[in-house]
């Protein structure tokens, strides 16, 4: 199998330490919805941290900056989880009680091939990549999507 | 064609009636179905249904009614369903879209959107108050009269009222939890401002339709 599936890191500077009464609301929420995204259909994969709920207790851009990273078999399949679940939209609608708003990108998609589990290094690389050049085909967004690449055997026939 | 003469199609009182119908089903309409739905007779409607297709204000697909399958089946049947592509035309020209689309924007980015949701349910609930105030119906006759002069072409679910169509469609793809958490505060506000007792709005996207259900609160599991 030579396919390519779609990892996404999301990022988001909390209001508030995630054990204050303040972030209850989240951290009590990304349980459920944790469990809703790993039954979705073309859900490959999610950052855990073994520790809090989802990847919660991971710090790798600051002590706020929470970071949520997956792997899911086409941008369809995620996008259909992202933005027509009802209980995962919801939530997002209310990420304003939790998370500050972001001027720079704070989400960012990319291909990688059928199998290989990101880290996240390579996911924040990703990240500054599209916060220096913008969407491309290696760094993109939901608005600006680029295909899967072709594969080498194919391109060449 | 232009968006002006896909429109100037349905400036035909028969055309528009087979066009409203068509939409309000959510599924694919029979010619003969929409023929009796709109008074008129089968060849007239086909007419009309097949000019609609042209102008791609509905899409066109074949079936066979359910349970006839194989050879002297018969001839699959036409049906008709409302088509994605929306236009618009403007005279003189105006753009809110491109308004909308740098506000929405702009909302993203400061986090504004508790402000935006306090404003929605404030529009909702006026808009439900004045539909109060003009009186006449029944409770689900005032609910669905506002909610269709929104844009919403609600229909009943068992208990509950669902919503075909969503007036933000656009802005809704490019900005989802933004647009439905307006929408849903829109529509919270509606409720509350008629004063129809039993149902709550809720997020619970489905293919092609609005993201709110007005959900009876009889049957609601949590």
């Amino acid at each position: 199998m030579c396919g390519y599936h779609l990892a996404e890191l999301n990022i988001g500077t909390a209001r508030a330490p995630a054990d204050s009464p303040d972030m209850a609301g989240f951290m009590a929420g990304i349980v459920p919805v944790n469990a809703l995204a790993d039954a979705a259909p073309g859900f490959v994969w999610r950052l855990q941290d073994g520790d809090g709920p989802g990847a919660t207790a991971l710090r790798p851009c600051g002590p706020d900056v929470m970071v949520n990273m997956s792997v899911w078999e086409s941008l369809e399949s995620l996008r259909e989880f992202v933005y027509r679940n009802g209980p995962h939209l919801d939530f997002m609608r209310r990420r304003r009680d939790w998370f500050h708003p972001m001027a720079t990108p704070y989400l960012v998609l990319w291909w990688v091939p059928a199998g290989h589990i990101p880290g996240l290094d390579e996911a924040l690389a990703r990240l500054d990549l599209l916060r220096r050049d913008g969407p491309g085909p290696r760094a993109f967004t939901f608005r600006d999507p680029y295909p899967a690449p072709v594969p080498a055997a194919r391109a060449a026939r | 064609m232009t968006d002006i003469s896909v429109i100037a199609v349905l400036d035909d009182p028969v055309r528009r009636r087979l066009y409203d119908y068509v939409c309000a089903q959510g599924r694919g309409v029979s010619r003969t179905e929409a023929a009796q739905a709109a008074g008129v007779g089968r060849t007239l409607a086909a007419f009309h249904l097949d000019r609609l297709a042209e102008a791609g204000l509905v899409e066109v697909a074949f079936s066979r009614p359910a349970g006839r399958t194989g050879p002297g089946a018969g001839r699959p049947a036409k049906l008709y369903r409302r088509a994605t592509a929306e236009h618009q035309v403007s005279v003189p020209p105006r753009d809110y879209r491109t308004a909308a689309e740098l506000l929405a924007d702009v909302v993203d980015v400061t986090g504004a959107e508790p402000q935006l949701q306090r404003s929605a349910r404030a529009r909702g609930a006026a808009a439900g108050h004045a539909a109060r105030e003009r009186g006449g119906l029944p409770d689900s006759g005032l609910l669905l009269g506002a909610l269709s002069a929104q844009g919403y072409q609600p229909y009943r679910d068992g208990a509950d009222v669902r919503l075909r169509n969503c007036p933000f469609h656009l802005l809704a793809a490019r900005h989802p939890p933004l647009i439905c958490g307006m929408n849903l505060a829109l529509l919270e506000g509606l409720l509350a401002g008629t004063a129809v007792p039993g149902l709550r709005a809720r997020l619970d996207p489905r293919p092609g339709e609005c993201c709110v259900v007005l959900e009876s609160s009889k049957n609601n599991s949590d």
